[in-house]
């Protein structure tokens, strides 16, 4: 007799090193159910997914899976009982094709010596036509897109003959389409008795999708529920223990310096005839689909690869941004889409990283860096942004995602910008300090700092912007107010063609 | 088709073809057999080499110590077969520096899987550390008169030519060696788990990890190969040459390396094929070869091979970054 539920985690707690990070969880999921389990960073999300897939031995507690009880669980045994995890990073191999990406680890796990390249590719096409995708078998997978690595992750985590799939954040790099693409793969492993467990803390894609929600706050499970039970603001109020209101944000006064004007900026293959003004006080809006141009803009406005041909107007004077030195010099800064690789030096103290943009202005008189002045200014900064470290000596990698963003944002405050541009300012941040960074945003606008936001984060754009321009094909289509337009409206006209 | 066209293993054929057209055209003795025989027979050591560093270079890592390795195995080999006056067969040369090969390789596999050390430092220390030894406990002096199995082998030849001037080029029976290292390294390469591992480990080491690849294993595997490679390499080595040197072999470890790279290996790992190694083997040995013929001055050598490498690895390395522009662009419909 199958019991109801494939897995029941009763009463786990774990500590690290004197830390608690997880107490008392309780966690039930049925066959076939799609569950989702959200919370900020550091709440122990991880830790859990990490137990009931054998990676972390728990300090008390009972697993029980398919009826079966482990005080410890091998990850080989959790892979036996069809406990699969799909890594944000995919964990698959960039140097090998598709169909032996999705066959390699089921082929190993029969303990197979040799290879059969028939036999590979023949498993491929079945596992990706169990799933109804279409996917270039002979490709080799650093040449496929984002959306296709992670549909042979799923196609190789079926083959496992995964019972539980759990997906930690799969929609961090995905555009719309693709996440609707992926929830229909979702539903349809739901269909065929495998129960889902989402990781995620975007509310709509949760509300979307899940049955059941489970939250979890510093360690502990705070709400179980089914989705009808939930709201915004509920959801939000459980995951970070506070009310976090959603305004707009207004104009303070019309304001007539105007910071930026473009006129007619192309750059070919990515953008063409782009015009638009920046005022002082403003936070503008930029969004479109991936590939838009978008970032393209962004970068040659920060004169990482310059345009080829309009012209760039800074505070009524004709400016020639042609290197990351002119748009410094006129007071641009730019945030990118990729703090890990583009915006920080992982390695380095979260102290070196904020002053590494003004280091100049803290040489004394010997052009040697000035140690007080230096620490004043990480100090000023790491209190000016709510930068939550024990010490700022630390590497910038030990931080969560929120608290990385705000030292890239450190960082360029310090410059003193007159524009700032952000890309993607709240990607991979959880909800308190995705509020605490929209806040920050804000406050700069109104102390006359001209924001560009580039987002495809919807109502990120519609709370925070004023003014909202819409790229489709490396051309603005549109432009609206932030509070003229619905959230619908504005996703329908981003995936429109 | 056009997959075939756009590999590098077809390029670097492309420029094999151009390269011995034009010696050909300006010395007619570049297509005699006999030229083309003394190509193979120079290219069997450093083949064997090759071999062993495209498998380390796939998995991630870089060797630099297979040379040491082999001057210790064939020196201490020809050192203590002449002690014991040995007249047996060759057979017990290759044994016993192929075993000796082995123990020095899973010494570095030691340092780089338990230690977790780099695996360039690792092997820059291991191979001064063995040649160290060799020349101060082992010996100095170069032995021309070699063991009685040794001498027979370095005369068994399995084709020989001679010019119309005289000159005779003959091809050594090794070459049958580097032949089946080459066909074993290939199907395991293509047709093991055990290869593929070595490729997942190059492509995405914690991937690896998490699909089950015992990574321990497979460097121990990975060194423990090159280590039994350049033992018998340093045999090979010893019967061509008619005398074991313990320092001859010693910068050889350079051009091999670039000849793996010019065939297509990344030296970022994941990537890399037998049949770009050898056709970038066999390039660098025309270079070597042949640009004499040509009346190029020898020091020229290292400068046109120098140049060959970058326009070689900038060349992959600028399709990699068209292709990956091209599916940044075609994401945008």
């Amino acid at each position: 007799m199958m019991q109801e539920h494939l897995i029941k985690v009763t009463n786990v707690s774990k500590s690290f090193a004197g830390v608690q990070a997880l107490k008392n969880i309780d966690l039930t999921i049925k066959r076939g159910e799609i569950r989702c389990l959200a919370g900020e960073n550091g709440c122990g999300k991880s830790t859990l997914i990490k137990i009931i897939s054998g990676a972390h031995v728990p300090d008390e507690g009972d697993i029980e899976i398919n009826g079966k009880h482990y005080k410890r669980l091998h990850p080989i045994e959790a892979i036996r009982e069809g406990i699969q995890v799909i890594y944000q990073d995919f964990s698959i191999f960039p140097n090998l094709t598709a169909a032996e990406n999705i066959a390699l680890n089921s082929e190993l796990a029969k303990n197979r010596r040799f290879v059969n390249w028939k036999r590979v590719k023949s498993i491929a096409k079945e596992a990706i036509r169990k799933i109804d995708v279409n996917i270039d078998l002979d490709a080799k997978v650093e040449n496929l897109s984002v959306a296709d690595k992670q549909l042979i992750a799923i196609s190789r985590a079926l083959l496992q003959n995964a019972k539980l799939i759990i997906m930690d954040e799969p929609t961090t790099a995905l555009t719309q389409k693709e996440v609707n693409a992926l929830f229909k793969v979702v539903k349809s492993l739901q269909q065929k008795g495998i129960s889902i467990l989402f990781v995620s803390h975007k509310l709509d894609e949760v509300f979307d999708l899940a049955e059941k929600i489970t939250i979890l706050r510093n360690g502990q499970n705070v709400i179980d529920g089914d989705t009808s039970q939930f709201d915004k603001e509920k959801f939000v109020y459980y995951m970070t223990g506070r009310k976090i209101s959603e305004s707009h944000y207004e104009l303070q006064q019309e304001s007539n310096q105007c910071l930026l004007k473009v006129e007619k900026l192309s750059q070919k293959g990515s953008f063409y005839d782009i015009s638009f003004d920046l005022y002082s006080g403003e936070i503008l809006g930029i969004t479109g689909l991936l590939g838009s141009g978008r970032t393209e803009l962004a970068m040659a406005l920060f004169g990482l690869n310059p345009a080829d041909s309009g012209r760039i107007y800074v505070e009524d004077r004709l400016t020639e941004i042609k290197t990351v030195q002119d748009a410094i010099k006129n007071r641009i800064a730019y945030v990118p889409e990729d703090r890990l690789t583009e915006g920080l030096f992982l390695q380095q103290s979260i102290g070196r990283n904020i002053i590494i943009s003004t280091v100049e202005k803290l040489l004394n008189k010997y052009k040697l860096i000035d140690s007080e002045k230096m620490n004043i200014q990480i100090n000023h900064w790491v209190k000016e942004l709510n930068i939550a470290t024990p010490s700022t000596h630390l590497p910038v990698q030990a931080l969560s995602g929120g608290n990385q963003q705000r030292v890239v944002l450190a960082k360029w405050l310090a410059t003193n910008p007159k524009i700032l541009i952000l890309n993607g300012p709240t990607v991979g941040v959880d909800i308190g300090s995705k509020t605490d960074i929209h806040q920050i945003i804000r406050e700069l606008a109104q102390q006359g700092v001209g924001v560009i936001v580039i987002s495809d984060d919807i109502p990120e754009l519609l709370h925070n912007c004023n003014r909202i321009l819409i790229m489709r094909k490396g051309r603005i289509v549109g432009e609206f107010g932030g509070k003229s337009i619905t959230e619908k409206e504005l996703a329908h006209q981003l995936s429109a063609t | 088709m056009k997959k075939i066209l756009s590999t590098n293993e077809f390029l670097v054929a492309l420029i094999i073809i151009v390269l011995s057209i034009i010696i050909g055209s300006k010395n007619s003795v570049f297509f005699t057999a006999g030229n083309l025989i003394d190509l193979l027979r120079s290219g069997i050591v450093m083949g064997i080499f090759a071999i062993g560093v495209l498998i380390v270079i796939v998995s991630g890592g870089i060797d630099v110590s297979f040379t040491a390795i082999a001057s210790f195995c064939m020196y201490t080999t020809t050192k203590v077969l002449n002690y014991y006056d040995f007249q047996g067969s060759v057979l017990i040369a290759f044994v016993l520096a192929g075993a000796m090969g082995l123990i020095l390789g899973l010494i570095n596999a030691t340092f780089i899987s338990f230690f977790k050390l780099p695996t360039l430092i690792v092997t820059l220390g291991t191979a001064s550390m063995y040649s160290g030894f060799l020349l101060a406990f082992v010996g100095v002096r170069e032995i021309s008169n070699l063991p009685a199995g040794m001498s027979k082998f370095a005369k068994m030849n399995i084709l020989k030519v001679t010019s119309e001037n005289g000159v005779v080029s003959s091809l050594h029976f090794s070459i049958l060696i580097l032949i089946a290292v080459v066909i074993i390294t290939w199907l395991l390469l293509r047709y093991t788990m055990l290869g593929r591992g070595i490729y997942a480990i190059g492509g995405d080491r914690v991937a690896a990890e998490r699909a089950g690849f015992n990574i321990t294993a497979i460097q121990f595997f990975i060194y423990g190969f090159v280590g039994l490679l350049s033992g018998i390499a340093g045999i090979v080595h010893t019967t061509l040459m008619r005398n074991s040197n313990p320092v001859n072999l010693l910068g050889m470890e350079l051009i091999v390396i670039a000849a793996v790279v010019l065939g297509g290996a990344r030296i970022t790992g994941g990537h890399g094929t037998v049949l770009g190694t050898l056709l970038g083997l066999f390039l660098v040995i025309i270079m070597n070869n042949s640009l004499i013929l040509l009346g190029v001055p020898s020091y020229w050598q290292r400068l046109v091979i120098g140049i060959l490498i970058l326009i070689g690895t900038g060349a992959t390395a600028y399709r990699t970054m068209r292709s990956s522009r091209q599916l940044h662009r075609n994401s945008v419909g």
